[in-house]
This record gives C-alpha cells, sequence and structure tokens, in this order.
C-alpha cells in the first residue's frame, strides 16, 4: 500500500462515513426524543433513491399511494375519534389535510413531465413524496402506543421494517437502479481523482449537520425537542405535545432518510433492500455515540467508514466482521464506564 | 409393513400389466412460484410446447409446482412415482431441490433430468446418480470458456473479483483450476457482497498486482458495481464476467462502463446471431421460434431452453425404450434409464448432448459461446 492508496481509500471512506454520520444523527435524534430505534431508517434511503430513479425514469412512483393510503387511513381514525370525543368536525378537519396533501402531490406527479424536469425539481418532488411518510408512519404505528416500554417499540420497528422493505419489492422490483449525478466534475486534488458526487456528499452532509445545531439550539420547535429528549414528563408540563415532538422527529429522519439515499444513489446501485446494511453501519455509529451524543455518532460514522474502506483493501473477504466486530470493544467499554441503572420506563 | 409393501407392490404391477397399451406418463416439477419463479415460468411454459406424442406413444405431462422450496420438491416427486405412476421426471428447477430429489428417483428405480446447475447433481455417477441427468452447461464448462478465451489473448495475470457467497467461491476454485492449468496465474482474489455501495478497496488491490485482465464473478446488476469502479478508477484492460450477468438490467445499471466486457453465454441467448454454420444454430433456433410464436418475440431465455432440452432428450430415448417394455413398468423405467444413458448427438437448445455412463450431462464445449457488450447490446465474438 502507499500514500496514494491510502489518500483514495480515505476519500471513499470519508464519503460513506459522511453517509453514515446522517443516518447516526438520525438514529440519536428519534431515540432520544421518542425512545424509538429506528431500524426502517435504511428504507427510507432505499426509498428517496428508488422514487427518484423513478421520477427519472418518467414513471410515477409507487410510493406516492403509499402516501395517498396511508393519509386516507389516517383520516378515517382521527374521524373515528373526533366521532368518540363529540369533535367530529375537529377530527374530520385535522384528517382532511392528510388527504389532501398526499392527492395533491399525486396528482402533480400525473401531470408533470417528470423525465424532462431539471434534477433540482426532480429531487423536490421526491422529497415530497417520502418524507411525509415518516411523520404519518409515526401517527399510524407509534403514536397510540407511545407510553409503551422500549422493546414494545423495538419490535414494532422491526414489524415496520420488515413491511417496508416488503412493499419496496413490490414498488421497485428486484433489480436496482442508479440515478443521474448531480454534477459529472472531476477535481484532482494531488494525486487523487475526486468527483463531484463526493463533494456533493460531504458538503450536503456537513451543511445538513449545521442546519441542524441551529435548528436545536435557536428555534422554538428545535428547543422542544431538545427538551423532550432530555426530559419527556417535564417537557410536556411546559406545554410541549408529545405528539408533536414524535411527528417533528420522524419528519426530521425521514428527510434524513431520503436525502442520504439521493446523495449516494448516483454512486452505488441501489435496491429494495440496501437501505439495511447502511442503516445498520450508521447504527453502529450511533452506538459509538451511546444513542445520546451527536458529535461522538458523527465521528463514529467517520471511523466506521474509514474502517470498511481500508478493511475492504486489506481483507475484502472480512470486511462486514471487522466493520460490525467494532462494536463489541465499543459496548464493554460503554458498559464498564457507565453506572448501571435498573429504570423501568 | 414390508409385506403389506411388497403385496401393494404386486397389486400395481398386475395393474400395469393388463393395460396392454399404457400412455407415457412424464411427472414435471418445477419452480413456478417463490424465489426462483423467473427461471421456473419460462420452463413450465416450454414443457407445454413439448410434443404429445412420442415413438407413436401418447405422452402424458404432468406439471407440479414445487413453489422453490425443497421440502415440496421431494413430496411432489413422491406423489408423481407412487401416485401417478409417472416413467420419468423432469425437475426440478433449482440445485436443492434437484439434489435432494436424487434419493427419490433412486428407490423408485425411474430417471430424472434435473433443469439445474450443479454439476454435483450428476458428479460422480454413483448408485444414486446412475437414474440422474442434467440438461445446463455445468459451471466448468463456462470458465472454461473464459480460460480459453484468456489464453488465446496473451493474458497471463488476471485479478479475480468475486461474490462473498456460494457463486462466488464455486466460480473461484473452477477458474483457478482451469487457469493454473493453462498456466494463467490469479494474482488477487478478492471478494464483495451483492448488498455493497462501494468497492474502492477490493478495486485497488486487484489493480495493484498488475493483472493482465479482470475477472468479476458475481450475477445480476451487483456484479456491475466492481466494473465502474475500475473504469472511473482508470482501468483500461479487458474485464470478464460470468453468465450470471447475462440480462439487459445489468446492461441498464453499467451503461458505458460495460463496453467490451467479455462472458460466455449458452447458445440459445445468442441463437439468432449464430452463423448458420454453427452446430447448435438450428436446433436453439427451433425453440427460439416455438416459444415466441406462443409468448412473443424476444421472450425466450436460456432457462426454458433446459426444459427443452429435456424433451430433447426424451424424444431421443423413449423410441429406444419402447423397443425393450411397455410404458408404465419397472422394466420400462429402466429401459428409458439406459436409453438416455446411450443419447448420441441429441441436438438441443443448450449444446449437443452425447450421454455415456459417466457423463450424464453429455455437453461439450459447443454449449457456450463468448460474447462481448458492443453498443449498449450482446455482441457475438467471432468463435
Amino acid at each position: 500500500m502507499d500514500f496514494d492508496i491510502a489518500l483514495i481509500l480515505t476519500q471513499d471512506g470519508i464519503t460513506n462515513g459522511a453517509i453514515y454520520a446522517l443516518l447516526a444523527m438520525a438514529l440519536v435524534l428519534v431515540f432520544a426524543v421518542t425512545r424509538v430505534v429506528f431500524i426502517q431508517q435504511g428504507e427510507f434511503v432505499a426509498y428517496g433513491a428508488l422514487t427518484l430513479a423513478m421520477i427519472q425514469a418518467g414513471n410515477v412512483p409507487a410510493t406516492v399511494w403509499m402516501l395517498v393510503v396511508m393519509g386516507v387511513v389516517l383520516t378515517v381514525i382521527r374521524t373515528v375519534q373526533g366521532l368518540r370525543d363529540g369533535q367530529v368536525l375537529a377530527g374530520l378537519s385535522a384528517g382532511l389535510w392528510n388527504v389532501a396533501y398526499p392527492v395533491a402531490v399525486a396528482v402533480l406527479l400525473l401531470l408533470l413531465p417528470l423525465a424532462e424536469l431539471p434534477i433540482v425539481v426532480q429531487v423536490v418532488l421526491t422529497l415530497a413524496v417520502v418524507v411525509p411518510i415518516g411523520s404519518m408512519m409515526y401517527q399510524l404505528a407509534y403514536q397510540p402506543i407511545a407510553s409503551a416500554p422500549v422493546l414494545i417499540l423495538l419490535i414494532v420497528s422491526v414489524a415496520v421494517h420488515i413491511a417496508m422493505v416488503g412493499l419496496g419489492l413490490l414498488f421497485f422490483g428486484a433489480e436496482g437502479f442508479r440515478t443521474k449525478p448531480f454534477s459529472d466534475a472531476f477535481f484532482e486534488m494531488g494525486p487523487v481523482l475526486v468527483s463531484g458526487q463526493t463533494i456533493w456528499v460531504i458538503l450536503t452532509s456537513i451543511v445538513l449537520i449545521v442546519a441542524l445545531y441551529q435548528f436545536f439550539d435557536r428555534t422554538i420547535y428545535g428547543k422542544a425537542l431538545r427538551a423532550t429528549a432530555i426530559n419527556r414528563i417535564g417537557a410536556r408540563l411546559m406545554g410541549i405535545s408529545p405528539n408533536l415532538a414524535g411527528k417533528l422527529t420522524f419528519l426530521l429522519a425521514a428527510f434524513i432518510g431520503a436525502l442520504s439515499g439521493i446523495l449516494i444513489a448516483p454512486i452505488t446501485t441501489v435496491y429494495y433492500d440496501t437501505g439495511f446494511l447502511i442503516a445498520l453501519k450508521g447504527f453502529v455509529a450511533a452506538i459509538i455515540g451511546g444513542l445520546a451524543s451527536y458529535p461522538l455518532a458523527a465521528i463514529g460514522a467517520i471511523v466506521v467508514g474509514i474502517l470498511e474502506a481500508f478493511s475492504s483493501f486489506w481483507a475484502s473477504a472480512y470486511k462486514e466482521v471487522i466493520v460490525f466486530t467494532l462494536i463489541i470493544p465499543v459496548l464493554l467499554w460503554r458498559s464498564l464506564k457507565s453506572h448501571h441503572v435498573e429504570e423501568e420506563e | 409393513m414390508k409385506f403389506k409393501q411388497s403385496i401393494m407392490a404386486v397389486a400395481a404391477l398386475s395393474l400395469a400389466a393388463s393395460v396392454a397399451h399404457a400412455d407415457i406418463n412424464v411427472g414435471v416439477v418445477v419452480s413456478a412460484t417463490g424465489p426462483a419463479a423467473s427461471l421456473g415460468i419460462p420452463e413450465k411454459n416450454t414443457i407445454e410446447l413439448l410434443p404429445k406424442t412420442i415413438g407413436g406413444e401418447k405422452v402424458n405431462y404432468i406439471i407440479l409446482d414445487d413453489a422453490s422450496d425443497t421440502t415440496t420438491a421431494v413430496k411432489n416427486a413422491r406423489k408423481l412415482l407412487t401416485e401417478d405412476k409417472v416413467d420419468v421426471i423432469v425437475g426440478s428447477t433449482i440445485s436443492p431441490a434437484s439434489l435432494a430429489m436424487i434419493d427419490v428417483v433412486a428407490e423408485a428405480q425411474a430417471p430424472m433430468i434435473s433443469m439445474a446447475a450443479s454439476s454435483r447433481i450428476v458428479e460422480p455417477v454413483d448408485e444414486k446418480r446412475r437414474w440422474v441427468f442434467k440438461t445446463p452447461q455445468n459451471d466448468q464448462q463456462m470458465a472454461s470458456a473464459i480460460v480459453q478465451h484468456m489464453a488465446a489473448n496473451n493474458v497471463k495475470k488476471v485479478s479475480y473479483i468475486g461474490f462473498a457467497n456460494a457463486y462466488g467461491e464455486g466460480w473461484l476454485e473452477q477458474f483457478k483450476r482451469q487457469a493454473g492449468a493453462k498456466g494463467i496465474e490469479v494474482v488477487a482474489t478478492e471478494s464483495f457482497n451483492p448488498t455493497d455501495t462501494s468497492v474502492t478497496g477490493q478495486v485497488l488491490k486487484a489493480m495493484a498486482a498488475k493483472p493482465d485482465a479482470v475477472f468479476i464473478a458475481g450475477s445480476g446488476t451487483p456484479a456491475a458495481l466492481p466494473q465502474k469502479t475500475l473504469r472511473q478508477r482508470g482501468y483500461t484492460g479487458p474485464i470478464y464476467q460470468t453468465h450470471g450477468v447475462a440480462n439487459n438490467d445489468f446492461l441498464r445499471i453499467c451503461g458505458k462502463d460495460c463496453e467490451g466486457t467479455l462472458l460466455p453465454v449458452g447458445p440459445v441467448q445468442m441463437a439468432r446471431s449464430l452463423p448458420d454454420s454453427h452446430p447448435v444454430k438450428a436446433s436453439a433456433m427451433e425453440y427460439v421460434q416455438a416459444y415466441e410464436a406462443v409468448h412473443g418475440p424476444g421472450s425466450v431465455s436460456s432457462f426454458g431452453g433446459y426444459a427443452w432440452d429435456a424433451g430433447v432428450l426424451l424424444q431421443a430415448a423413449i423410441p429406444e425404450a419402447l423397443k425393450k417394455a411397455q410404458p408404465g413398468t419397472p422394466q420400462f423405467r429402466a429401459a428409458l434409464r439406459d436409453a438416455l444413458e446411450n443419447v448420441r448427438n441429441a441436438a438441443g437448445a443448450s449444446g449437443i448432448y452425447n450421454m455415456s455412463a459417466t457423463d450424464h450431462l453429455g455437453l461439450d464445449d459447443r454449449s457456450r459461446v463468448m460474447i462481448t457488450i458492443k453498443d449498449g447490446t450482446w455482441t457475438l465474438l467471432p468463435q
């Protein structure tokens, strides 16, 4: 191994690590606010990438029908709740938004010449389809059991994950897709050829991390989420709605997942089941951060990415083993460091 | 229990013997549903195209679906042999199911023609595999096409990048052995997972060994990733792939990075482009036309060809067996087995079959052709 190869591997590791960092941060966010282990994060990556691929191929992505169905189910539930509470109108109006939005997006997708649109519009449309699925998913699957133990929430996550993988196969088929790159440019940095797409990935990740930092530090909603993450009951007593916090968190996580998918789709082939392994590596990074610390999770993600790149060079047959074995010393160190407290939530 | 069984066997025998001219019953086990359905469906469609009379006798095809499941395949085989009293079994689509069915047909002393790829289905020809034949090419035939092409084009050092699963392992073993015999050195052995999003490390290692060519052993669209990475990293030498990538999704994903890729395929896939002098051209075209007349242009696949070739073997063997015994009897099953083993120069969609007591596949180098990707489509190389 010479210096050039090391540089190329480091660059490759950082590109992948940037994606893992985004996913790890979303995992930390979702766990901190709602105590949900967000296993289906990977499916949002795949849905984002494949929905964009469908749009670029000029087809209406099937994910929009999933959005419509979820919206209708949600409206029925809200209306029934309204009926029970004697507030039919409130329930209905709260529910209607859930139908109006997906239908509007679906009509837009049916009318627009999808394949000819500029890539920015295609990306915006993709996000418009995939991101609201996150919020609706929270309302359908998690909101009714928001105070259940972590284990129950985990089981629900596993169920949602499996359902989403199955639906992904139905929507996009077994074969993978690649999307057009955002930029065909190549830059020479010393001995290394850096592709424009790599710079897009790293820049977007940095911008997103800074934006999230600003969001949590400066805005009232961000502060509300942070308060909920620190102390759920206390936040509630301060008038922060746990439902709103949950919806907002899932919306953000779905946005991060879908955007990650859009970023990697031109670099690699994305399949309906690609997301899980990517999310699992984000999960390893999140564990390094103890499912609590954003900076540690981000650093962990870069470590995972670089370790993956170098182990694929030195011992490609054992690459996954090396990456996932990393979690054992981390867990050992964490269990030695932290004082174990029995707590029933 | 044993006594009861033998009574029943005698009763069944006398019943069968009493029918003077019984039809020939062919039991078919295909994976028409489940993960292997994309292979099993064209096979099932092809069985429906096979002749309804052979050697003047009526032939009944009894088709059962094993849902790509080994247990169901074994159950189906038992049912066909005991209840439907079939003379021969065609199937199954996938290797694990075919391997499991060997015990069943050997016990019932009935011949079986598998449509699955694994060479272990017919090798070695032992007491049980006496009864088993198969139609798809072995991997070693495909590997030998690649190695021959390499040797003819002065490739001395090859880097190997393959799937980290049974597919990649199997190819590595075959390839290493055959390349070694021709004096071709494997200078790097790298593996990757079909779900990997980056193979930069493997590709750099493969390139660092300064090979004359790179061989990628993967199936379907995941095999495009190492090839794209190789081209992006500036590798300009020849790249070989396996027949596992020979579908149009691979062309779509790989795009211009796949120009010039070299790979072996069965002749049926390139039937139209084969020169008229090619020994398999006529028989392969016969199948292509029969299938496309029913299912539309471009619908043909090599998997259906394996079912067609099972039919070709039966058409060659059944008239011989009829000279010795009546259908529906154990004697006919045995005679059919002997006749299958003596099939000579039977031209099918995938090659020319020459069976022998030690070779129950019977295909030779005419069973595959080298092709390349040119202008985004599959193009036959001069043979």
